[in-house]
């Protein structure tokens, strides 16, 4: 499995052709306590950029965006009772949704761990 | 991923000051913010926490951004009584009250607190009032052009202001300053601690008891450390200041109240004495008096929220297919568990327990006007 990393501060770790996406821990610091998780519908496609989730704050909503193209398979449930475990285990347990893969080329250009802890320590 | 900060918009464009608590704000691992022209602290350990903090021990704010300023001269009373629809003449020394600055039309271009100094404070000056931060140059412009030569106002911009809120306020402010056991909500008074000035009203801006304490920018640092070293007290930032005072049901300004709106229909209709209703004479008397007969056109009113999505400032009210109103600000209210707003709602719309809905990213979400405030006020008033 890899893991890459947007300058959206997303996360996307990839098994066959499956994604599985969520926000880095440095986003959720940087957003604070996370109330609400609106997730994309399941079947929904998305091309790379799109809107694709909102996660509210207590204080603002932010848009989280589609990082690489694909079909929603699955999303994750639990925020719906707990979004604050995206504060808790943003990189694990805090997943928002899972795409089926569209354009896997999409991915190349993308961060890997160092480097997007070398993006984020520049910010 | 892409945020949008609700209060980033007052950021202003001028490179942003400091305040004489930056460094401390800093030292304590505050994220600092733009607002109202300065650096401020929007939040330490998470806005959440700060807020439950407050409501059940004492969190102390930096509210040093604000406008502080001073009245003295002859004819002090008369002079403000043409800016503010309330009662000068009346107020006692050591008192304090709730007002605004109202335009021609009667529209609000500010709420403030106006206190009656006594005991020599300030060099014997006659009257105190606070101001918001992002409002105090323009009020400051509004008065002098509106004050009489006799009069002269200073603004004290060598005083910072902290403000100390929560039900431990209290017992942790008496521990550093005995004698301020004794005042009551909306009362002040002259205090020294370590041969310092301390102009202390018991008053705040949460719903909490607590004070606003004003002390010169040179000696608050070592202020702000006394009391953070008690075990009821820590720092609290802007983020849970604003969710504390949407859950009070007091307006921000800027957000809930705006020079487009009334003081009527905003429900502040109490910082208007029957005198100065029935006499008149001050700015923007002839709105005040038309919406006490007439009623006004719509009102700010409290929404609660079913579900989960909070409904943020800007969204739309609807009543069936009809817009009816605007939030005008709203988030999750920690001490509630739930979303909650305020906006404006046209007057057939704003009984209480009236069905409106709201839009949120294209999507309907019902809401009920509410009573406010959300959490009960727990100020410290005679028994």
């Amino acid at each position: 499995m890899s893991r890459y990393f947007t300058d959206e501060h997303e996360w996307i770790d990839v098994e066959g052709e499956i994604a599985t996406v969520g926000i880095t821990d440095y986003a959720q610091e940087q957003l604070g306590d996370i109330v609400f998780v609106e997730l994309p519908a399941e079947g929904a496609t998305f091309d790379r950029g799109d809107d694709a989730a909102v996660v509210e704050s207590v204080k603002a909503a932010s848009d989280v965006y589609a990082p690489i193209s694909g079909e929603v398979v699955e999303t994750n449930s639990a925020l719906e009772d707990e979004p604050a475990l995206v504060n808790s285990d943003a990189e694990e347990d805090g997943w928002f949704f899972k795409l089926r893969v569209t354009d896997a080329s999409e991915l190349e250009g993308l961060m890997n761990e160092a480097a997007y802890k070398k993006f984020v320590a520049s910010l | 991923m892409s945020g949008n900060d609700d209060i980033s918009h007052l950021e202003e464009e001028l490179p942003l000051q400091e305040l004489p608590l930056d460094a401390w704000h800093r030292a304590k691992g505050a994220r600092m913010v733009g607002f109202a022209g300065y650096h401020m602290p929007i939040q330490y350990e998470g806005i959440m926490a700060e807020h439950s903090w407050t409501r059940e021990h004492a969190g102390l704010f930096d509210v040093s951004h604000m406008g502080q300023l001073l009245f003295s001269g002859d004819g002090v009373d008369e002079a403000l009584e043409h800016l503010l629809p309330s009662d000068i003449k009346g107020l006692q020394p050591f008192r304090q009250r709730y007002s605004m600055l109202l335009d021609e039309e009667g529209g609000v271009l500010d709420d403030l607190m106006v206190s009656r100094l006594g005991g020599g404070a300030f060099d014997g000056a006659n009257i105190y009032m606070v101001v918001n931060g992002a409002t105090k140059y323009d009020d400051m412009g509004w008065m002098i052009e509106h004050l009489p030569d006799e009069v002269v106002m200073n603004h004290m911009d060598e005083q910072a202001l902290l403000a100390l809120q929560g039900p431990e306020a209290g017992e942790a402010l008496a521990s550093l300053v005995p004698e301020t056991a004794d005042l009551l909500f909306m009362q002040s008074g002259l205090f020294t601690w370590r041969g310092i000035d301390l102009w202390i009203s018991r008053s705040g801006y949460t719903g909490e008891d607590g004070f606003e304490i004003s002390v010169p920018a040179d000696d608050v640092t070592l202020l702000a450390d006394a009391l953070c070293e008690l075990p009821q007290v820590k720092p609290i930032g802007l983020g849970a200041r604003d969710s504390l005072r949407l859950e009070a049901g007091l307006p921000l300004y800027g957000h809930d109240l705006t020079p487009s709106v009334s003081t009527i229909g905003a429900d502040l209709g109490f910082a208007i004495q029957k005198r100065r209703r029935e006499e008149g004479g001050f700015i923007g008397h002839a709105r005040v008096m038309k919406e006490l007969a007439d009623g006004p056109g719509s009102k700010r009113v409290g929404l609660k929220i079913e579900g989960r999505l909070p409904a943020r400032e800007g969204a739309p009210i609807y009543a069936g297919s009809a817009q009816v109103g605007e939030v005008t600000s709203g988030g999750f209210a920690p001490t509630v568990g739930a979303p909650i707003a305020m906006g404006w709602v046209s007057l057939p719309h704003s009984a209480l327990d009236t069905a409106l809905e709201i839009e949120v990213r294209g999507k309907r979400i019902a809401a009920t006007v509410a009573p406010m405030p959300f959490v009960p006020h727990r100020y410290r008033r005679k028994a």
